[in-house]
């Protein structure tokens, strides 16, 4: 077949590919970001909290022991295959190639898994993605940071086990999980059932359809089954139509708990007065009252560097949680330099080296400025989850209270299942597990 | 002058009824493959083979398959990702259950998989036409993405649903290079092309037309509708079908039943659309046209550097897009490959037009 057309376009893009030079002693990452679309409201967010916190970190310290960071972003749609397509680009730029990979999708993480082996570029996803990675033993290059799907379902029971008194007060109650009708929604029932077994209480499992803007006949379920609680594991537009319908129904929204997810302002401030008292888990807390966030002012917003167009946006949820990206990514920058050699650029292999060593402490999130804004995480060949602890938050109707300290997760029903789920798909692909003391 | 058929005298009728009955267009097509074959995966980079050729290359394969149904048949199918999403998992399950399967082999069983569910959602089109039947093959869309998902054996009891395919291996040889996997893509979408040039020159592809243009004149003249209607969705089905199996295999390694929604199957009909309703040519270019566009004005966005914003170069991105797809309808509704024959037609004349 003749397909010149395609040649033609091919080669201008081609030509367009060789400008984007990054100059040597960077330390390049490449964002695969999504500013259009559904889910634009998370990755405007998300990525631009995370180049601010870059922002700052060349403003005020110069670089990473002087190595300045350099990124540019691809937009993806929030598309597996633009997202591919953006990682294939973007992973031969600047001096030692991509650092880092931040996808910001399930869908993208899980088409990068295999390529990012091959390549040597590790993904972090922080929140995402895929639970089982959580066994380095199997996924080196992964990290699915900070929490996990499995480790905040149990976060969330041991939650709702607090407000009813006491863990053993959960026996006989009944849960209804209100669930996105998809790969990410479907995640959490075996755990949520392992639970229900392990407490005594019941849960039931309602599907709402992709995209979620319609869910009476689910609420009206809600409100013969009359639960106690209600788990709300939404995203996007579905988060705020589920807070709508439970005010219709006359569901206490007290009595619901999100993801973190359906936990930002972009899911209450469209229910309106309705989100009033809603609870959502989050590794992160809003707000800009950390020095970290005010140094983001201070250095990268007062000099007209910030990247939000919304500057009201600075400090919301998502916001935030791309400080928190961008924390995690430069201290295991930091990290593999200390190793690899400081002031140089290091690869990902390196970088790979570095997240799995990375260790952050109350002490050092003091001095980052972060105390209280992220919990503490501590990554080994064995755990690439670190941390599994969650606050929760409640809408006041203006803005989210945090009203619980960091909740750790239940790794004793969770670790098993990864282990379980991890060797499976060892066996599926043939891969043998690494041996973690063997591991440096 | 040099496009001319001059002198090419047709003795036979096996000369007659070639695909590419002008020794230039020969020539032509044997260049460009053995550019394909030979040159691109020798010069290409990696992101060129990986990130764009071996994309446009199975949704040009996916294209074909619609526009076998569309374009040649005149059924209008809003459930090609959905068929593809058979493919995939098809591919996957056989190669996942049946010990030593061949990988090919399992792309065929994989096609015929999805030209079976195919022809269940084609029934409807027996009594049923154009928009009314889009819907009912919307039905298809939304039911198969549904099934995948809803049923964990389809994912062998994944928890989140998803697939990762296997390695491919043909001969002890494991494809594992974009280069490799490039070829390997090439060499299918080469066979299935050919093969569907074939088709709809030869007598069901006639009737398929036939059925289009008119399917009371066609049935009185002895095209059995049934059996051409059913025929042309299952053809159909079965190219989205080794589609999909190529998109998991050489393509995204990983697919859930999410990636195959109502979305993709928009963006392939788009691709014949744009390409050429009726035309296995515009298959490639509108496949070529609807995947490279959008990364080239990305690409050219970020060329106006920083002075754009992120968010900006992102919208105005799908402004273009959606503004060059508008112009190109109004200057060729007939698509791209009409350009195309307008071209050689010209070529033909040149240099002495009337």
């Amino acid at each position: 077949m003749k397909m010149k057309k395609s040649a033609l376009i091919g080669f201008a893009v081609a030509a367009a590919l060789g400008a984007s030079v990054v100059q040597a002693a960077d330390q390049y990452i490449g964002l695969p970001s999504y500013r259009v679309g559904p889910y634009a409201a998370g990755g405007t967010g998300i990525y631009g909290g995370m180049i601010d916190y870059f922002q700052l970190i060349n403003e005020r310290d110069g670089g990473i022991n002087g190595v300045k960071l350099t990124w540019d972003e691809c937009e993806t749609e929030y598309n597996n295959a633009r997202g591919v397509e953006c990682y294939e680009r973007q992973k031969k730029n600047g001096p030692t190639g991509n650092t880092v990979v931040h996808p910001l999708s399930t869908g993208i993480t899980y088409s990068l898994i295999d390529k990012v082996a091959v390549d040597k570029i590790p993904i972090i996803s922080i929140g995402y993605g895929r639970t089982d990675a959580t066994d380095g033993r199997y996924f080196p290059y992964v990290f699915p940071l900070i929490t996990n799907y499995w480790s905040q379902s149990t976060a969330k029971i041991k939650f709702i086990g607090m407000k009813e008194g006491g863990m053993d007060k959960l026996k006989g109650k009944k849960i209804v999980n209100i669930y996105h009708d998809s790969a990410y929604g479907k995640e959490t029932i075996p755990v949520l059932d392992a639970q229900a077994k392990k407490y005594g209480f019941t849960v039931k499992h309602i599907p709402v359809a992709h995209p979620g803007n319609e869910q009476q006949s689910q609420w009206l379920q809600v409100r013969q089954e009359k639960p106690d609680w209600v788990i709300l594991r939404g995203w996007g537009v579905m988060s705020a139509v589920a807070i709508k319908a439970a005010a219709k129904v006359g569901f206490p929204r007290e009595k619901m708990v999100g993801v973190w997810w359906s936990g930002a302002e972009e899911d209450t401030i469209p229910a309106g007065s309705a989100a009033k008292g809603y609870i959502a888990a989050g590794f992160n807390v809003a707000g800009t009252n950390y020095p970290v966030m005010k140094d983001i002012q201070k250095y990268v917003y007062a000099k007209g560097k910030g990247n939000m167009d919304d500057k009201s946006r600075v400090g919301s949820i998502y916001h935030n949680r791309g400080v928190v990206h961008g924390i995690i990514t430069v201290e295991a920058i930091r990290k593999a330099q200390e190793k690899f050699g400081k002031g140089k650029s290091i690869t990902g292999e390196q970088m790979r080296w570095g997240i799995e060593n990375l260790n952050i402490d109350n002490a050092m999130l003091k001095k980052l400025g972060a105390e209280g804004f992220m919990p503490e995480l501590k990554i080994s060949c064995m755990d690439h989850e670190g941390s599994g602890k969650v606050k929760f938050q409640q809408w006041d109707g203006k803005q989210w209270k945090v009203i619980t300290d960091w909740i750790d997760a239940d790794k004793s029903i969770v670790r098993p299942m990864i282990e379980e789920s991890a060797a499976k798909y060892g066996k599926e692909k043939n891969i043998a597990p690494r041996d973690c003391s063997k591991e440096s | 002058m040099l496009y001319r058929e001059a002198g090419q005298f047709k003795a036979s009728y096996k000369e007659d009824q070639q695909i590419f009955p002008i020794r230039q267009d020969r020539i032509a097509i044997a260049l460009i493959l053995a550019f394909f074959y030979l040159g691109v995966p020798y010069f290409a980079s990696q992101y060129w083979l990986q990130g764009i050729m071996i994309p446009v290359l199975i949704f040009s394969l996916a294209a074909i398959g619609l526009n076998i149904l569309t374009g040649y048949a005149g059924q209008l199918s809003l459930g090609s990702a959905a068929f593809m999403a058979v493919g995939a998992f098809a591919a996957y399950n056989f190669v996942l259950r049946v010990p030593g399967m061949p990988i090919l082999v399992a792309f065929v069983l994989a096609g015929l998989c999805a030209a079976a569910v195919g022809m269940v959602f084609g029934l409807p089109s027996l009594r049923i036409k154009g928009f009314y039947l889009a819907v009912a093959t919307l039905a298809a869309q939304f039911f198969i993405v549904w099934a995948l998902t809803k049923f964990p054996w389809f994912s062998n009891h994944s928890s989140s649903g998803v697939i990762t395919a296997q390695k491919v291996v043909i001969l002890g040889y494991v494809f594992e290079t974009p280069e490799a996997k490039y070829l390997l893509t090439l060499g299918v979408v080469t066979v299935l092309a050919l093969l569907a040039k074939n088709m709809v020159r030869s007598s069901i592809g006639r009737s398929w037309m036939a059925i289009r243009d008119m399917d009371v004149a066609a049935e009185v003249i002895g095209i059995r509708p049934m059996h051409t209607k059913l025929m042309a969705f299952a053809v159909s089905s079965f190219y989205c079908g080794v589609a999909g199996a190529l998109y998991a295999y050489t393509y995204l390694g990983t697919v859930e039943p999410e990636g195959f929604n109502l979305d993709l199957s928009f963006r392939i009909l788009f691709m014949v659309i744009i390409g050429g309703v009726g035309s296995i040519m515009g298959s490639f270019l509108g496949a070529a046209f609807i995947v490279l566009l959008p990364i080239f004005l990305n690409i050219s966005m970020h060329m106006l550097g920083d002075w754009v914003p992120q968010g900006l170069a992102s919208n105005l991105e799908l402004i273009v897009f959606g503004g060059l797809i508008i112009f190109f309808l109004i200057v060729e509704p007939h698509g791209l490959a009409r350009l195309w024959q307008i071209g050689k037609e010209k070529l033909r004349l040149w240099p002495f037009p009337h």
